[in-house]
């Protein structure tokens, strides 16, 4: 293993962002030497851990000059100015790598910024550069990166999650104050949960899908990751909204999800799905799960046991509609107008066929032809419409539940990080592990991890907080709750 | 909702996919397609007739909820698209002007 070149700790809580801003308001921090301690750690820590795949440091350094010339003048600062940020590399940006993780797209520099990226640096954000993930978002252990696998900080033996795994390492070893994923079957809440950090799904349609290089259209979401509830709140308020260049984007109002996550939550209903306690859960998971809703029952929540009984089917279900839309949504990898093209390409048939045969990792040619045969001619009944109807079943029961609860809460993953490897072998297997994460994705909800304890070893552990559309105040509140009973 | 995906399916599967996969690659698709569609079979055991398709998440909301989810659509009007030189610098090949393939037509 490559030895870290730093005898600083690994794990290391980030600062709040209210306190960084407050110190640049006054001029006891300055922006650009935030980016430049930022920057260090970096070079320190990443030879081992394996997070950021590329650095904007002109860029960053530019924001930060602009910010502090701001504070110097004692004008209003913006929400996030001066806040050191990382970018999962599926997020196109302006002038600077973005490959999802694939060899396909090596080297490519997109020509403009998704929306998400272009509201942060509008807010002020410095963006430290692109952060390393599982090819295309397609992975649940940040092992399928054809840039080598991120480690998880806590124990770098251990994966971080996936596929948003090196967006969660990077908070958890504060090599940024907070970064950007995106979520399609779990990929926020998931590896959040391995890394001990905050992590937002937040509704479909909540967040602009723009630039967001796509897996599965309708599955995909940008979220925050944070090192604490309120500042999780605090992103997810900058990069929400509606926007013209996506169909889905939703036209409902923002709300003030800092203020949400201060509310008491004395007196909210909160649903304990059965299903999500039961086999193949680890016991160390459902003990730090069950002293976190002790501690929203100690606050005044009334804890009501609910029932989603077609659980089971989300799996299958998912795996069905992510491939189907990932078949197509990848086709677009052909080696015509960016990215990678074989040289041995003869005619234009062998470049299509050449370019992605050579240029696409196991894991992803795995899903092409799954939600190509589920697509295909005889199929598409059986596999890929079925699917769409459990789907709906599957969201239906969540509006059922959401009419007598406020919240539901679960465990986020089965078990703690595992080991690198440990699973590599088995594709079935591996997705399992996003078994308590994928039924939102499918029903468009929103939802927040919040670490609620650890392992014995020390692995943290994260619960799912659940809110229905739109309820991500509500989620913040709970899981601040959460957070402030550990503290 | 069977699972029995032949070698030959794969084969069929890749070339609709654009994918030219490697002699070795085949029988490993194939255990793990047909391990994948054996755990996918249980769906068999719901029954969902009558059941509307649910394409999007729009399809769910647009009934309980004015969520405006593409509820409008762009202005029809010109505006500017990207810059073309940023474009094409990032192509495989190309002339400037357009994106070069090898011959679409041959003789």
């Amino acid at each position: 293993m490559t030895e870290t070149t730093s005898t600083e700790p690994l794990v290391e809580k980030p600062a709040t962002i209210a306190a960084l801003r407050a110190g640049i308001a006054s001029g006891t921090t300055k922006a650009t030497a935030l980016a430049e301690h930022y920057y260090a750690r970096i070079e320190a820590h990443n030879p081992l851990l394996n997070v950021y795949l590329s650095l904007t440091k002109e860029r960053a350094l530019q924001q930060a000059e602009r910010v502090d010339a701001l504070a110097a003048k004692g004008d209003p600062l913006p929400p996030l100015a001066g806040i050191p940020l990382g970018i999962k590399d599926v997020l196109v940006t302006r002038g600077a790598p973005a490959t999802a993780g694939s060899a396909i797209l090596k080297g490519y520099e997109p020509p403009y910024d998704a929306t998400s990226v272009a509201r942060l640096q509008a807010a002020g954000a410095v963006l430290l550069g692109k952060i390393n993930c599982d090819e295309f978002a397609m992975g649940s252990s940040n092992e399928n990166s054809a840039y080598g696998p991120v480690r998880n900080p806590v124990d770098t033996d251990r994966v971080p999650g996936g596929s948003s795994g090196g967006s969660a390492a990077a908070v958890a070893a504060n090599l940024a104050v907070a970064t950007l994923g995106t979520d399609t079957g779990g990929s926020i809440r998931q590896p959040a949960s391995f890394c001990g950090v905050v992590g937002v799904l937040p509704t479909y349609g909540r967040v602009s899908r723009y630039g967001l290089i796509a897996f599965a259209s309708s599955l995909d979401r940008v979220g925050p990751f944070a090192g604490n509830v309120r500042d999780a709140a605090e992103i997810l308020g900058v990069i929400a909204g509606h926007d013209a260049s996506d169909a889905t984007s939703s036209r409902l109002p923002v709300g003030d999800y800092v203020a949400e996550s201060d509310k008491d939550v004395k007196g909210l209903k909160i649903g304990i799905p059965q299903e999500y306690f039961g086999e193949g859960l680890d016991p160390e998971v459902r003990a730090a799960v069950e002293t976190g809703i002790d501690a929203l029952r100690a606050a005044g929540c009334e804890i009501k046991p609910i029932s989603l009984k077609h659980t089971s089917y989300a799996i299958p279900t998912y795996y069905l509609v992510a491939t189907a839309e990932a078949s197509a949504n990848l086709a677009r990898f052909d080696g015509v107008r960016y990215g990678y093209r074989s040289p041995r390409a003869t005619n234009l048939a062998s470049m299509y066929k050449l370019s992605r045969e050579e240029a696409f990792g196991p894991e992803v040619k795995r899903r092409i032809l799954l939600g190509t045969y589920a697509l295909s001619a005889g199929y598409y009944d059986a596999y890929y419409k079925k699917a769409q109807q459990v789907r709906r079943l599957l969201a239906e029961e969540f509006l059922t539940a959401f009419a007598g609860v406020d919240a539901i809460v679960t465990p986020t993953a089965p078990t703690a990080a595992f080991k690198l490897g440990e699973k590599t072998d088995d594709p079935l297997a591996m997705y399992l592990a996003d078994i308590y994460t994928v039924t939102a994705s499918l029903a468009g909800i929103c939802g927040v991890t919040v670490p609620c304890g650890a392992t014995s070893s020390g692995l943290p552990v994260g619960m799912q907080v659940l809110a229905t559309h739109f309820g991500e105040g509500t989620a913040f509140r709970v899981a601040r709750a959460v957070e402030t009973a550990q503290a | 909702m069977s699972a029995d995906v032949s070698i030959e399916e794969v084969e069929r599967v890749a070339e609709l996919a654009n994918l030219d996969l490697e002699a070795d690659e085949k029988p490993r698709m194939q255990r793990d397609l047909n391990a994948i569609l054996g755990y996918v079979a249980q769906l068999s055991e719901l029954d969902t007739k009558g059941i509307e398709p649910m394409a999007q998440v729009s399809d769910l909301l647009d009934s309980i909820q004015d969520a405006g989810h593409g509820a409008e659509l762009r202005t029809d009007a010109l505006r500017p698209s990207l810059d073309r030189t940023a474009v094409m610098s990032q192509a495989p090949d190309t002339d400037g002007t357009f994106f070069k393939t090898p011959k679409v037509i041959e003789r």
